[in-house]
C-alpha cells in the first residue's frame, strides 16, 4: 500500500559527519605518522646496511652493533628535530597561502618566543619561584607566553612592515621582512645585553625528570641496551603534536578556518562573503607566530640557552622543509619538517661514523642533507604534497 | 526611495575610465537586468556596488545610505551580495564549505540549516555533491553553488553577474526560472546579461549599458520591442 506524502520535501540538511571531522583534523596527522614511520624505516635499514657493507673495514669497533645501538637516540633526534621545523614551517606556509609572500623575518620571530621564555624563566629563578612551579605548569605557561609575544610581534610586523607594501612589486615586502629581521636580532640583542640575561642567555627549567625507559633493546647475545627519551625531547614532541593537532582543527573544522581558506584561495570573492580579508590576514599572521613562538621556547628549553641569532638556521631549514612538503599546504609543512629532521639526524649522527671521524656528521649535516633536499625537488618541483598548480591553505 | 542606487558614478581601472557616470535605481522587489555587449562595464558596475572598486566620482546608495566608500565585506553585511562574474567558487573548499562561506556574516545557525536547506530544495544536484570540493562541479553545478551561496548570506539584494555565462540552453532556462522564483519570494535583484533575451523574458525593467554609459531605460516588456536592443542584443535584425 502506497504512502501518500502530504508535507513538504524531506529537509535537506548537511552537517558534518564524525567521519568527516575526524578525518580533518586527524587525517593530516596520520600522514604525518606515516612519513615518520617512513622515513625512520627507510634511513634506518639504509644505515644499517650501509654499516654490514663496512663492517669488515673496522677492526677497532663492530660497526654494526655501533649503528644499532644508537637507532634510538637518532630516531628521537629525527623526531624532536622534525617537528622543530614542522612548527616553523607552519608560519611560512600559513602566511604564504594566503598573500603568496615569504615571511623571512619569521625566523626572528621564532628567536623572539625563545627569548620570551628565557626572560620568563630568568624571571622566576630571580625570585626564587622556578622549582615551585612543576615542570607541566612551568612548560605549559612558557608555551603560552611564547606563543602569545611571538604572535602578537608577527601581527604587529604584518601591520606595520608588509600590509602598507601589499600592492608594491613583489620583490618590496621581501626586502622589507629582510629589514624586519635585522631589525629584531639587533633589538633583541640590545635588550639581552642590556637587560642582564645576556647575550648567550641561559633558558632555565625547573628539573623536568629523568629519562622515561620505553625499553630494552638486545643488540647482542650478551648486551642490552636501554630505549629511552629524555623528558625535553619528549615535551618538545608532545607540545608539537598538540599544537598541530589544534591547527588542524581551527583551519578545517572552524568558521575562520574556513576563512583563511577561502581568503587563500580567492581574496577578491572572500571580501564579497563578508570576510575582511585585512583582519584575516592578520590572524594568520597570529597564528603562525604563535606556533613559531612555541617553538622558540619548546628549542631554548631543550637546548638550554638562546642568542639573538638562533633563528637564522632553523628559519631557513624551516623555510626548505615548507618547501620540500609543497609551500601553501598544511599538512606538506608539517611532512617537510619531519623528512628533513630526520634526514639531519641520521647524517649528523652515522657520517662521523661511518668515515672514522673523518667527516664530522653535523658539520656535514646540512651538505648532505640539502644536497638531497635539492634531489627530491628536481624530482618534485611542487613539493612532496603540492599539486602540480600551487596549492595553498 | 529605491533600495540600491548609482548616481553619477565614475569608475576607473588606473587610467581606462571604464564607468562614465552611471545613473541607475533598482526598486524593492524588482529584478532589474543591465544589459550591454562585453567590455560595455557591467561587471565593473557590480564591482562598484559591492565595494571591490572604488568610484573616483558619484555616490551608491543602499537604503538611501552612501556605500561608495564601505570596504566590501560591510557592504554584505548591509545586505548587498554578488554572485561574481565567472562564478568564483572556492575550488578547494566543499559544496558545503562554499555555502557556509556565503552565510559567514551570520550566526543564526537554525535559520542558516533552513536556507541551506533551500538551497538544496532549488538545486537538488549541489546535495548530491555536497562534499565533494567546489573545484570538481561542472559549470551548471557551480553557478547553482554561485547562486546558492551568495542565497546564503540572506541578501536584500542579490547582484548577479552573467549567471548564464557557458551553460548548455537547458540548463539557461532552468537558472532562470530560479532566479524568478528567487525574486517572487522576496528578494530584489539586479542581473547583468549578455543573453539579453532572457534577461529581458523575467526582469521588470532594464538598463543598457554601451561603453561605460547607460543609453537606454525602460521597462523589460519595452526594451523587447525597442528596435536599436532588438538588432544590438536580441540578434533580431
Ligand atoms: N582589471 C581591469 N583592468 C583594466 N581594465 C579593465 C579591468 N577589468 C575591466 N576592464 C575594462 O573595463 C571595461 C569594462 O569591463 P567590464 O566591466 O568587465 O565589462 P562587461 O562586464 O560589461 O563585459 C572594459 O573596457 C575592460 O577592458
Ligand atoms: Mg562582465
Amino acid at each position: 500500500m502506497a504512502v501518500e506524502a502530504t508535507t513538504g520535501p524531506e529537509p535537506l540538511v548537511a552537517r558534518r559527519s564524525f567521519r568527516s571531522f575526524m578525518s580533518e583534523v586527524f587525517g593530516p596527522l596520520l600522514q604525518v605518522l606515516a612519513f615518520v614511520i617512513g622515513s625512520a624505516t627507510i634511513l634506518g635499514l639504509l644505515v644499517v646496511l650501509v654499516a654490514a657493507a663496512l663492517r669488515g673495514t673496522r677492526t677497532d669497533i663492530d660497526l654494526l652493533q655501533g649503528t644499532i645501538s644508537i637507532l634510538p637516540q637518532v630516531i628521537v633526534d629525527g623526531l624532536v628535530r622534525g617537528f622543530l621545523y614542522a612548527t616553523i614551517a607552519l608560519g611560512y606556509t600559513m602566511v604564504y597561502g594566503v598573500l603568496e609572500f615569504i615571511n623571512f623575518a619569521h625566523g626572528e620571530i621564532f628567536m623572539v618566543g625563545a627569548f620570551a621564555g628565557a626572560f620568563f624563566s630568568a624571571a622566576l629563578a630571580a625570585s626564587g619561584m622556578l622549582d615551585g612551579l612543576g615542570p607541566v605548569l612551568f612548560v605549559l605557561a612558557a608555551v603560552l607566553l611564547g606563543m602569545a609575544v611571538s604572535g602578537l610581534l608577527a601581527m604587529s610586523i604584518e601591520r606595520v612592515a608588509y600590509r602598507p607594501l601589499r600592492n608594491a612589486p613583489r620583490l618590496v615586502p621581501l626586502i622589507s621582512a629582510i629589514g624586519v629581521s635585522l631589525v629584531l636580532q639587533d633589538v633583541m640583542r640590545m635588550i639581552a645585553v642590556n637587560s642582564g640575561l645576556g647575550f648567550n642567555a641561559s633558558f632555565k627549567t625547573p628539573d623536568l625528570g629523568a629519562p622515561i625507559v620505553l625499553g630494552q633493546m638486545q643488540i647482542a647475545a650478551d648486551r642490552t641496551i636501554p630505549i629511552s627519551i629524555d623528558s625535553r625531547s619528549l615535551i618538545f614532541i608532545i607540545v608539537a603534536i598538540m599544537m598541530v593537532t589544534g591547527l588542524n582543527y581551527l583551519v578545517n573544522i572552524t568558521k575562520l578556518g574556513t576563512a583563511i581558506r577561502a581568503v587563500a584561495q580567492d581574496r577578491p570573492t572572500a571580501s564579497l562573503m563578508g570576510i575582511d580579508v585585512d583582519r584575516v590576514i592578520a590572524i594568520t599572521f597570529l597564528i603562525g607566530g604563535a606556533l613559531g613562538g612555541a617553538a622558540g621556547v619548546l628549542f631554548g628549553m631543550r637546548v638550554g640557552t638562546v642568542n639573538p641569532y638562533i633563528g637564522f638556521l632553523p628559519g631557513l631549514k624551516a623555510f626548505t622543509a615548507a618547501v620540500l612538503g609543497g609551500i601553501g599546504n598544511i599538512t606538506g609543512a608539517m611532512v617537510g619538517g619531519i623528512v628533513l629532521g630526520f634526514l639531519e639526524a641520521f647524517v649528523a649522527s652515522y657520517l662521523s661514523l661511518f668515515t672514522r671521524g673523518q667527516f664530522s656528521g653535523p658539520s656535514y649535516a646540512d651538505i648532505v642533507a640539502f644536497s638531497i633536499l635539492i634531489l627530491i625537488l628536481i624530482f618534485r618541483p611542487s613539493g612532496l604534497l603540492g599539486e602540480v598548480v600551487t596549492q595553498k591553505v | 526611495m529605491p533600495l540600491l542606487e548609482l548616481k553619477n558614478v565614475h569608475t576607473y581601472y588606473g587610467n581606462i575610465h571604464a564607468l562614465k557616470g552611471i545613473s541607475l535605481a533598482v526598486e524593492q522587489g524588482e529584478i532589474v537586468t543591465l544589459i550591454g555587449s562585453n567590455g560595455a562595464g557591467k561587471s565593473t558596475t557590480l564591482r562598484t556596488i559591492s565595494g571591490l572598486l572604488k568610484p573616483r566620482q558619484g555616490e551608491v546608495l543602499f537604503n538611501g545610505q552612501r556605500i561608495d566608500t564601505t570596504p566590501p565585506h560591510k557592504i554584505v553585511e548591509l545586505g548587498v551580495l554578488q554572485s561574481p562574474e565567472g562564478r568564483r567558487i572556492f575550488p578547494r573548499l566543499t559544496v558545503r564549505e562554499n555555502l557556509e562561506i556565503g552565510a559567514f556574516i551570520r550566526s543564526d545557525k537554525a535559520a542558516m540549516a533552513r536556507d541551506m536547506d533551500r538551497v538544496f530544495q532549488l538545486f537538488p544536484r549541489l546535495y548530491e555533491r555536497v562534499n565533494q570540493r567546489g573545484g570538481t562541479l561542472s559549470g551548471g553545478e557551480q553557478q547553482m553553488l554561485a547562486i546558492g551561496r551568495a542565497l546564503m548570506g540572506r541578501p536584500k539584494v542579490l547582484l548577479l553577474d552573467e549567471p548564464s555565462m557557458g551553460l548548455a540552453p537547458v540548463l539557461v532556462e532552468q537558472i532562470f526560472s530560479i532566479i524568478s522564483d528567487i525574486n517572487a519570494q522576496g528578494t530584489t535583484i539586479l542581473l547583468v546579461e549578455q543573453n539579453a533575451l532572457m534577461a529581458l523574458a523575467i526582469a521588470h525593467r532594464g538598463y543598457v549599458l554601451q561603453t561605460g554609459q547607460i543609453v537606454l531605460a525602460d521597462s523589460a516588456p519595452a526594451l523587447r520591442t525597442n528596435t536599436m536592443v532588438r538588432e544590438a542584443y536580441l540578434g533580431v535584425v
